[in-house]
């Protein structure tokens, strides 16, 4: 059985559909790559999967649970590690706080984390407001992984970085794939970055899953087709 | 810019130093002044754990301040008269001792705060501001129609309630206590904020949604505090009500609420002291400027206006950065 499977997913934003039939799966300790052009609905599937909207049919499943009956912060502790887009750290709260602000126990602490990110290490008592874009996203990696999540949802995470700070956050990541065996849900669209972690890929146009497979067996016909600009 | 620390010491000094002189210099109403401050004080900080950290605008926490003196009220007028609260199915006594009065003047306030809270927190914004004033409103009219325990006129108690090997009426003595309760709880409200609750509360007020994708729910936390921050100005009401020896349905009037939340704006939301400094300027504006005119309110709405305009920290805000809780 697999940890994350969604099926047949609709979900509108007041009159709008915005999902159409989304169908995704992630298994224990793999990393899914979610694609798709600006305004596919990728966003909108992790909202769905974090119970941030509500889907109207279909079903999702998180480590056996349907998660239809459950309210955000619920679904949160069955181990859903939201990083969202736009990184949305809490900007007077230091980073020490930020941090603490959302512990759960287990594995991962703030030392782990510190290991992880040596940068957010040095700014403990900084706070998140003044931190540049990329620390601020990896003080909301470090958050997420404070809750010690089962799986690891990164919306969008290097967008609008600059190059070196992206190639820290992409090392970070392949770090935690190759040391926790962490399951990540990725959405990004830069498929030469995404090569180095992810083992599969899930493809979305206008709001339906319309490709699915082993990341390595994505063409260029088909980056082409629902990808390219 | 001071130290926030070394500032709210000099605070909590300060407040202790003046009415110490005053008792040196025989000056019992400069003692009562202090003992005054230290109760709104208390009353600020119970808001404050609200209205400042959690972000909850409660303009009915009158409510609770009116509960705590009708507590301490109640339970006091039957001591002096010996007659029981009630016979049946058991009977309760009054009672004069102070630590009893607290105790069920904390109960009451938290359990009618959440309450309160279960209701008015599933709204937010202007509609959150109304329910709670309307459930201060509801206890204000019902104590006006309450004839048992003085109606509109108010009760009065002759003897203040006593504490244990503490002559009560010597107003040194009663200072002390108040000063005491509202150190202890200034404490525990700064154990409260460092903590993964305060912090959760606070990230709560900025991002509710994003409080949720880490696994917290809003409305528990908010829940929480606001029950917290009911029993806490429910225990200013009890020992408001013991300095003056008197109640009144004014404890429960929109009034009391507006003044309340005015100290926190003085002083500084969300800054531990920031209800201390606020309550102590108030009641020092109130017997500098009342002293000049019956109309001191005006300079009050002036200088809060100019505080809201050009010190958004209040006091404290504008004269010390926030010191981190880490470090």
């Amino acid at each position: 059985m697999s940890l994350l499977e969604l099926e047949g997913i609709t979900a509108s934003y007041g009159a709008s559909q915005a999902l159409f039939g989304v169908d995704l799966t992630v298994d224990e300790g793999e990393v899914v790559a979610l694609m798709g052009r600006n305004g596919m609905g990728k966003s909108t599937t992790i909202n769905v999967i974090c119970r941030l909207l509500k889907n109207q049919s279909g079903t999702a499943r998180f480590a056996g649970q349907d998660l239809s009956s459950y309210p955000s912060y619920r679904a949160a502790r069955l181990g859903l590690g939201l990083v969202p887009e736009g990184r949305r750290c809490f900007s007077s709260l230091t980073v020490w706080e930020n941090l603490m602000a959302s512990a759960r126990k287990g594995e991962w602490d703030l030392n782990r984390v510190g290991r992880l990110f040596p940068r957010l290490q040095e700014r403990l008592d900084q706070y998140a407001g003044s931190l540049s874009g990329g620390e601020q996203q990896m003080l909301s990696i470090g958050r997420a992984l404070m809750t010690n999540p089962r799986i690891l949802i990164l919306d969008e995470a290097t967008e609008g970085l600059a190059p070196v700070i992206r190639q820290e956050i992409w090392k970070a990541i392949s770090e935690l794939k190759k040391d926790t065996g962490l399951s990540i849900l990725v959405v990004d669209k830069t498929i030469k970055e995404l090569a180095l972690v992810a083992d599969k890929a899930v493809i979305l146009e206008r709001g339906r899953t319309v490709w699915n497979g082993q990341f390595q067996s994505l063409d260029a016909t088909i980056t082409d087709q629902y990808l390219g600009v | 810019m001071i130290n926030e620390r070394v500032l709210n010491t000099l605070i909590a000094l300060l407040l202790l130093v003046v009415p110490l002189f005053a008792w040196q210099l025989d000056e019992p109403f400069i003692i009562t002044l202090a003992t005054k401050a230290a109760i709104l004080a208390l009353a600020g900080v119970g808001l404050n754990l609200a209205l400042g950290y959690g972000g909850l605008v409660s303009f009915g926490h009158a409510t609770f301040f009116g509960l705590g003196g009708y507590t301490m009220g109640i339970l006091a007028s039957h001591a002096q008269s010996f007659t029981p609260i009630m016979e049946s199915p058991f009977l309760i006594d009054g009672t004069k001792s102070m630590p009893i009065i607290w105790l069920v003047a904390i109960v009451i306030s938290a359990f009618v705060a959440f309450i309160i809270g279960l209701l008015s927190l599933r709204t937010t914004g202007v509609y959150f501001i109304m329910v709670t004033l309307a459930f201060g409103q509801m206890l204000y009219y019902f104590s006006i129609s309450w004839p048992a325990y003085g109606g509109e006129d108010g009760l009065s108690i002759y003897v203040r309630n006593e504490f244990p090997g503490l002559n009560t009426l010597d107003p040194i003595q009663f200072f002390g206590i108040c000063y005491v309760l509202l150190m202890v709880v200034i404490f525990f409200m700064s154990k409260l904020n460092s903590s993964s609750f305060g912090l959760a509360l606070n990230s709560a007020r900025q991002n509710s949604e994003r409080v949720q994708t880490v696994g917290i729910s809003p409305f528990r936390l908010q829940l929480v505090a606001f029950t917290i921050s009911g029993a806490v100005t429910g225990l200013a009401g009890a020992l408001f009500a013991d300095l003056n020896r008197f109640i009144s349905p004014t404890m429960f009037s929109w009034h009391t609420s507006g003044e309340i939340m005015v100290f926190i704006i003085l002083g500084g939301a969300a800054r531990l002291y920031g209800p201390v400094a606020g309550a102590a300027i108030f009641i020092l504006l109130e017997h500098v400027l009342g002293g000049l005119s019956e109309f001191w309110h005006i300079f009050l709405g002036a200088i809060l206006l100019l505080v809201v305009l050009f010190a958004k920290g209040g006091l404290i805000g504008s004269v010390s950065k926030k010191a981190a809780s880490h470090g």
